[in-house]
């Protein structure tokens, strides 16, 4: 449960994060393919290697989804429906991914943050991306 | 056995040769209790755990936090024999301390945060997976004389 400072806080970190959206993301997905390998299965249809053109646009492509997301987390599931759609129907990826990239932006976020990068705010994060994860999942079943 | 590449071997020697105990073992302990206020059933007797600020500046759980990195210091310096060197304190955490074994992994996920806020660039996705890599060897041998 997000209380009300913590989505205020959650809505100015990732606003702050919105211009740097391809490091950040490119960065998760980088963490994440290092420590969790089966996660490039997914991606065999593109070049994942770090700082090419495709794992920057992707990763633009989660963060900026992510940020929208973080404006009106209230709003989730209606945000996130054609994501919904296009997870469940197309992508189909194994929703345990979802737990293990989470984690990856977390440290990518405790990377780029340092010390600003709170329990608090840590707290407030995870609690965030879990929800995210689990409004993605709803129209698989 | 747990087969690890030089890398792995050097990242790990080199973190924990460069962290101070002192600091980063109470900010993880601290900050698992913040992020996971389920893990505070484990510490009743520590006093004031009220809230985020109270559970930081609680000198028992900064002094239990530094407990706990020294624990892990045992693993670095048994890299090849992690499971046997863990074996009583894992009797430990199951027989006397009664903590579920998925706490393990939650302290270490905060761990790894503490070290990247830390190290910053420095904690590249190689330095991060050859870490989880050895707090997952921790974390299962600390698990495994469950019964």
């Amino acid at each position: 449960m997000l209380s009300k400072r913590e989505k205020e806080v959650i809505a100015e970190i990732w606003e702050r994060l919105t211009p740097v959206a391809e490091d950040i993301g490119s960065d998760a997905l980088l963490r994440m393919f290092a420590s969790y390998p089966g996660t490039k299965t997914y991606f065999s249809h593109l070049d994942i290697s770090s700082g090419s053109s495709h794992l920057l646009l992707h990763g633009k492509k989660i963060v900026l989804a992510i940020a929208e997301g973080a404006k009106d987390i209230s709003q989730l599931t209606v945000t996130l429906a054609p994501l919904q759609t296009l997870h469940a129907y197309q992508l189909r990826i194994d929703p345990t991914n979802f737990k293990l990239f989470s984690h990856c932006m977390l440290v990518t976020l405790a990377c780029h943050m340092g010390d600003d990068f709170t329990p608090v705010i840590h707290a407030a994060m995870d609690k965030f991306l879990s929800a995210f994860a689990a409004v993605l999942a709803e129209k698989y079943r | 056995m747990v087969e690890w590449t030089d890398f792995e071997r050097a990242t790990i020697q080199d973190i924990f040769s460069n962290i101070d105990y002192d600091v980063v073992g109470p900010a993880a302990l601290s900050r698992c209790l913040v992020v996971y206020p389920w893990t505070q059933r484990y510490f009743g007797g520590f006093g004031n755990l009220y809230n985020a600020a109270a559970i930081i500046s609680n000198p028992m759980v900064a002094n239990h936090g530094k407990v706990v990195l020294r624990g892990l210091e045992r693993a670095v310096n048994n890299m090849d024999s992690i499971k046997e060197t863990y074996a009583e304190l894992s009797v430990l955490h199951s027989e006397k301390l009664h903590v579920d074994p998925d706490n393990f992994k939650l302290l270490a996920d905060c761990l790894t945060i503490v070290v990247a806020a830390q190290m910053g660039g420095a904690f590249t996705g190689d330095v991060q997976a050859a870490f989880q890599k050895f707090l997952a060897v921790v974390v299962s041998s600390l698990g495994r004389q469950y019964h």
